[in-house]
């Protein structure tokens, strides 16, 4: 991020050059290369088509689309010619050769097209469906036998292809293929027995979803929405998805309370027309498990009791624990409820004490968040897409921010440059044309420190871009470094997390020591501003730095400790009396084990949360919440941007976390702070970018990469984009299309420690071991990388390692 | 007898014994001219394929050396010629005598074209069904790389060129310039979409010619003896010679070699006549691809600009000759049944059209078609015929349409009674069968 403003000069703007031609006898200017099929669009003139998309290259194989141009003797296809300067184009409204060409397109294409339609999926939004009753005859001369195919056949898991459906248009191989970058369909054999095919591996794409959704028939379906509804019974919402920082805009669709599937939306400037297929099949976790009431601990169990019941026990424990208590409110809140979290902490709680964090994190890290993140605007997809040069550094954009990952392809398609700093090229880097610059975990700050001039150079040019990933949060010395890099080429830089929450949160002020806004707690004017916003003296906001996750999970271990030492327990007063949780799930915190038994020792928890957890098994007092179909708010894409989004189906019994934060500060006696979402989104929109002093820097050495001994690794991990995340859950069709869990390591290493190709590989620490299949990869030496929490291989619970720790490398019993 | 006068040149020594080795082909002058050749100005070369009025011999009939000239010089891609020697329709059979009997005309015709073109890699695109010709081309190669008229810096000039023999797989479709080059880059053959056109973008999105087998082998001998000499040969707008491949129902089917405008009449006559006892029912010009004529067209020179006049084409120059024996319905019925199984399936006309219409033909030779479509499969056509992507489409929309024109009545007659019970099977077979009914 830069403090230069995005707003283009004219000098920036390339000129576009302007053609007019004529359709259907009216004058039509658009940019020079705009298919003719676009420019009747814009004149309202809808041509009828089926392979046509205009974000694929453009096949002409339908000819559906076929138009007359003066001068040429056969009909053209509209979607494959652009319109020219002074061409003449005449469509279905005024030619007869057009509307006869269409018509026997149409006509052709019914032909072997099964009469389904009242018990397929797509009856009702098909194209087919919808173009054969505006193009087509009435009814059919066709009286031979349709073609046949045994039908579906699975493609994926969770992808069914219905080939008597299918029309050849090769809208899905083609996205596979062009966008996407994994060919795994695509069409085999010839004439009327073509058809769409995989071959040795089933279409396991993270991006497998979105064919479904641009197929033109109903050939491709999903096992999660096969025969589950019809589209004219599902009510539509706009919505933006919750899995990950990407910011996709969405399509939720659900009938009665049940949400039934989910699209991606059209948003030109952020998903365009895909998302990934987490986000699409990824919902059957909004309906497991929910908790129903709140539940309150007597005699050690836990008892469901009224909202008024639990909130009077919960206000009154955490009234006694003023100044005492540390919140953590996960990665996953909308901004609005991470606001609220941030305001309740400090007015109603006194505590300075709270941390979105729930995973690996530093304290240089909560530093450079408050003080370069929190509240600015960087680079957006657009300018990845115009960059010439973008270096991922801890990032691996089709795991961790898919949409990253389609747009870099697509850029480097029109000849961005890819650099990532890894232990390996990827086949995520591989697709985007990438290339790597080793970098083994603990290395990052010297790499980024020392990059060729080459790289550099790159970095210099205007528009470059430097994307940093979450996982920069365990490479010691790294943010300095990156803050040197884009200071010495005048690259710009994004912070790239993988929660849709986190961005928010640091925006709303969930981190010690930063005030909403990007504002320094310990700043007297920042201070003041907000306490005026809040209220209250500003005597009474805490003067922090207070204690982050990690911090916490300490002092809860502190107090446990002593009071083992104490003589009794009246003379033992704990430094920590309360927690208030919000969505953390333990297995994402570097020390599980740790953090549950740091609950375990807390006097006092509150939970909020949707579904039964670890936490809440733990907590005195559980308030059961919205999920993410039944509230309103907005989550905040890597970029900065805003990405609001209204109920999809409002309940009448459960709330908001705001709202149940409201609640508890009327029982605490308190002033009611602002609950409804429009509320909260104003009062931080009104509070504007802190223009004062930010939080400095927090300076840290540069880390160098552990020196593993004689059958030892550094440890590298990410996570899959499909894993064991319990947002997952529900869902078996989409989990049988994640990529199988393996060890990652180089041939000097397998052969150093007497292992072959076919061997497996046991990873071990003190506190486990994790044994897969090896992947002999072409990557730095002496690193072993597994997949940080996928079946059979959470690195966390199992390891209790961080990337860049030394683990034990052996063979595995085969 | 004939007017015109038979003039061998491409297949001139086929009697000599191997003329396909390349002393047979050296013995009568071939190479002989290859270093003049490659030591004149590429341009040169390419301007007197254009005088010479040269005509492309896959069916299409564009002017050659027009196409050698649109390859942009000095863009610094390098440029290929791909020769098409992927011959498979119906009917067509010269390009592969060629390639048995007279390979080094195509060698050398080659390695001028290249040289003209600015390539230093040429392919030879070859059917895949037909390994006979594959493995003497490939032999031809090796012999003029031997003899050091392929490879490096050949007779010293600094021309380098290097030509692969590459077999197909057996796809009709691929004999379309840009399924073929899909195909060699080893995709799934189908055509591309134009613009680009392989003259811009062809093989690996380089500068590419692609050229059919008899016309490459046309080009030593146009060099060798220059445009006068060979506009000497044919019409104005149709010179040259060609190579003529009779088959069907004649008494000496076979290659014979006469210039342009030699009509079918006088090809008849060299080929013998219609079969003993016999009289000619249809034929066509160049394959199964362009419209049937009839005995009123014998007369008619067969150049490309008559032929279309004619109402049909010219196309590879291949006649098959029908006697009344055939079933025009069956003859339609076999090659619709042919363009539907090598339909790519690419576009929708082509696929579900010659899907539709074969079912339809099908139930005309079964004499349960109903009357309504006689002229429903014109329709059917018509929605094909220049709605396909590729010519492919309109090759499979061509053969009915021109058929009913002058044999309607036969395909009424269809209707109500099986052809196979009025045009006795055995009786059109050219094999005398075991009840020896043909001859």
């Amino acid at each position: 991020m830069s403090t230069t403003s995005h707003e283009a000069t004219d000098s920036d703007t390339p000129t576009v050059k302007m053609i007019t031609g004529t359709i259907d006898g009216t004058d039509v200017t658009v940019p020079d290369g705009t298919m003719i099929i676009r420019a009747a669009e814009l004149m309202g003139v809808e041509v009828p088509r089926f392979c046509d998309h205009p974000l694929l290259d453009p096949v002409a194989a339908c000819r559906a689309c076929l138009v007359e141009v003066e001068g040429m003797p056969k009909p053209q296809p509209s979607c494959a010619v652009p319109l020219g300067d002074g061409m003449k184009v005449q469509t279905q409204l005024t030619s007869e050769v057009a509307d006869t060409a269409q018509k026997g397109v149409m006509e052709f294409l019914l032909i072997n097209h099964p009469l389904d339609c009242p018990v397929c999926d797509k009856g009702g939004e098909c194209p087919l469906q919808n173009q054969a009753m505006s193009v087509g005859r009435p009814e059919s001369r066709f009286t031979g036998q349709k073609r046949e195919f045994p039908k579906p056949i699975n493609v994926s898991s969770e992808i069914l292809l219905d080939r008597e459906r299918c029309v050849s248009c090769a809208r899905c191989t083609r996205f596979a293929e062009q966008i996407a970058g994994d060919p795994f369909i695509a069409l085999l054999e010839r004439g009327a027995q073509q058809q769409v095919g995989t071959g040795e591996e089933p279409f396991d794409s993270y991006f497998s979803g979105n064919t479904i959704q641009i197929c033109p028939v109903g050939a491709l379906t999903s096992e999660e929405y096969r025969f589950r509804s019809r589209p004219f019974d599902l009510v539509s919402v706009p919505t933006t998805c919750e899995h990950c920082a990407s910011g996709c805009a969405m399509r939720t669709d659900y009938r009665h309370e049940n949400v039934m599937r989910r699209q991606s939306g059209d948003d030109p400037e952020v998903n365009e027309e895909w998302n990934c297929d987490k986000g699409r099949f990824a919902f059957p976790y909004l309906q497991l498990e929910r908790l129903a009431t709140p539940l309150v601990r007597e005699d050690g169990q836990l008892r469901r009791a009224s909202w008024p019941e639990a909130l009077r026990i919960a206000a009154d424990g955490l009234n006694a624990a003023r100044g005492r208590t540390s919140v953590l409110t996960g990665g996953r809140l909308t901004m609005e409820d991470a606001y609220a979290y941030a305001r309740f902490a400090r007015v109603a709680l006194g505590t300075d004490d709270i941390d979105m964090r729930a995973r690996a994190a530093s304290d240089e890290e909560a530093a450079f968040l408050a003080g370069q993140v929190a509240g600015s605007c960087g680079p957006v997809y657009r300018d990845l897409e115009a960059a010439p040069t973008v270096l991922l550094a801890a990032l691996e954009p089709e795991e961790e921010s898919p949409i990253i990952y389609l747009r870099l392809r697509k850029a480097a398609r029109s000849g961005t440059k890819v650099v990532a700093l890894s232990p390996f090229a990827s086949p995520g880097l591989e697709k985007m044309s990438g290339s790597l610059i080793e970098c083994v975990p603990g290395d990052l700050a010297a790499r980024l420190d020392d990059l060729d001039g080459d790289t550099v150079t790159a970095l210099s040019q205007p528009g470059a871009v430097i994307l940093v990933g979450e996982r920069a949060a365990t490479e010691p010395g790294s943010f300095a470094a990156l803050t040197r890099l884009a200071e010495r080429t005048g690259a710009e830089w994004a912070w790239v997390p993988r929660r849709a929450g986190e961005r928010g949160a640091i925006d709303a002020g969930c981190l010690p020591g930063l005030l909403p806004g990007g504002r320094p707690l310990s700043d007297d004017s920042a201070r003041q501003e907000i306490a005026t916003l809040w209220g209250i003296d500003v005597n009474d906001l805490p003067t922090g730095p207070g204690r982050s996750l990690a911090a916490t999970v300490s002092q809860l271990h502190a107090d446990a400790a002593a009071a083992a030492q104490a003589d009794s327990a009246d003379e033992f007063s704990p430094d920590l009396a309360a927690l208030l949780v919000a969505g953390v799930e333990p297995d994402d915190v570097p020390d599980a084990d740790q953090f549950l038994t740091a609950l375990d020792h807390a006097p006092f928890v509150v939970s909020l949360e949707t579904r039964s957890s670890e936490v809440t098994a733990r907590a005195d007092v559980v308030l059961p919440v919205a999920v993410v179909t039944e509230k309103a708010g907005a989550f905040v894409t890597w970029e900065g941007r805003r990405r609001p989004f209204g109920t999809v189906m409002p309940q009448p019994t459960t709330f908001t976390d705001a709202v149940v934060l409201a609640m508890l500060s009327d029982y605490m006696d308190l002033e009611t702070p602002p609950r409804e979402v429009d509320d909260l989104r104003t009062e931080l929109g009104n509070l504007g970018a802190w223009q004062g002093a930010r939080v400095e820097p927090v300076e840290v050495a540069a880390g160098a990469a552990q020196k593993p001994e004689s059958g030892e690794a550094v440890l590298a991990s990410w996570r899959y984009l499909l894993d064991l995340g319990t947002m997952q859950e529900g869902e078996p069709h989409l989990a049988g299309t994640r990529k199988p869990a393996v060890v990652r390591i180089s041939a000097a290493t397998a052969s150093a420690n007497g292992i072959s190709a076919s061997d497996r590989v046991r990873v071990s620490t003190d506190n486990g071991a994790i044994t897969l299949p090896v992947e002999v990869t072409e990557m730095a030496d002496n690193v072993a990388w597994l997949p940080l929490n996928s079946p059979d291989s959470q690195v966390l619970v199992s390891l209790g390692a961080l990337p860049g720790d030394t683990v034990r490398l052996e063979r595995g019993d085969s | 007898m004939s007017g015109t006068k038979l003039t061998p040149v491409i297949t001139a020594h086929w009697d000599d014994d191997k003329p396909w080795s390349i002393d047979s082909y050296r013995s009568h002058g071939g190479y002989s001219t290859l270093k003049k050749s490659l030591e004149t100005d590429p341009d040169d070369v390419i301007a007197t394929v254009k005088d010479s009025g040269l005509r492309g011999r896959g069916g299409a009939g564009f002017p050659t050396g027009m196409k050698w000239s649109f390859v942009p010089q000095n863009d610094g891609k390098p440029h290929y010629l791909v020769v098409n020697a992927d011959e498979s329709e119906p009917g067509a059979c010269k390009d592969i005598p060629i390639m048995l009997a007279n390979p080094h005309a195509l060698i050398e015709g080659v390695i001028m074209a290249c040289h003209a073109i600015r390539a230093n890699h040429a392919f030879i695109y070859i059917r895949g069904e037909v390994p006979h010709p594959i493995r003497r081309v490939h032999q031809a190669v090796a012999e003029a790389r031997a003899a050091g008229f392929v490879g490096e810096n050949i007779f010293g000039t600094g021309f380098d060129l290097d030509i692969v023999v590459h077999g197909g797989a057996g796809a009709y479709i691929c004999g379309e310039e840009t399924a073929l080059l899909d195909s060699l880059e080893g995709l799934r053959g189908q055509p591309r979409l134009k613009p680009p056109f392989p003259a811009v973008a062809g093989l690996y999105a380089s500068p590419t010619v692609v050229n059919n087998v008899e016309t490459i082998a046309s080009v030593p001998y146009i060099l060798r003896n220059g445009v006068e000499w060979y506009r000497g040969f044919g019409t104005d707008k149709s010179p040259g010679f060609k190579v003529w491949a009779v088959s069907g129902h004649v008494q000496r089917p076979g290659i014979y070699e006469a210039p342009l405008g030699i009509t079918m009449r006088e090809l008849l006559d060299y080929a013998g006549g219609i079969r003993e006892g016999h009289e000619i029912k249809f034929w066509l010009p160049g394959g199964s691809s362009v419209p049937l004529l009839t005995a009123d067209h014998l007369d008619t020179p067969l150049t490309y600009e008559d032929m279309v006049e004619a109402g049909s084409m010219l196309g590879t120059g291949t006649p098959m000759v029908f006697d009344e024996t055939t079933s025009v319905v069956k003859a339609i019925t076999r090659w619709l049944e042919f363009y539907k199984h090598e339909s790519c399936g690419k576009c929708t006309p082509c696929r579900e059209g010659t899907y539709w219409i074969t079912g339809t033909l099908e139930k005309f030779q079964g004499g349960f078609a109903e009357e309504r479509e006689v002229d429903e499969l014109v329709e059917l056509c018509n929605q094909i015929m220049g709605r396909s992507f590729c010519a492919l489409g309109d090759a499979a929309a061509t053969p009915y349409p021109g058929a009913l024109k002058y044999f309607r009545d036969e395909f009424t007659a269809a209707l109500t009674q099986r052809p196979d019970e009025v045009f006795d099977p055995s009786a059109t077979m050219v094999i005398p069968s075991p009840t020896g009914v043909a001859g």
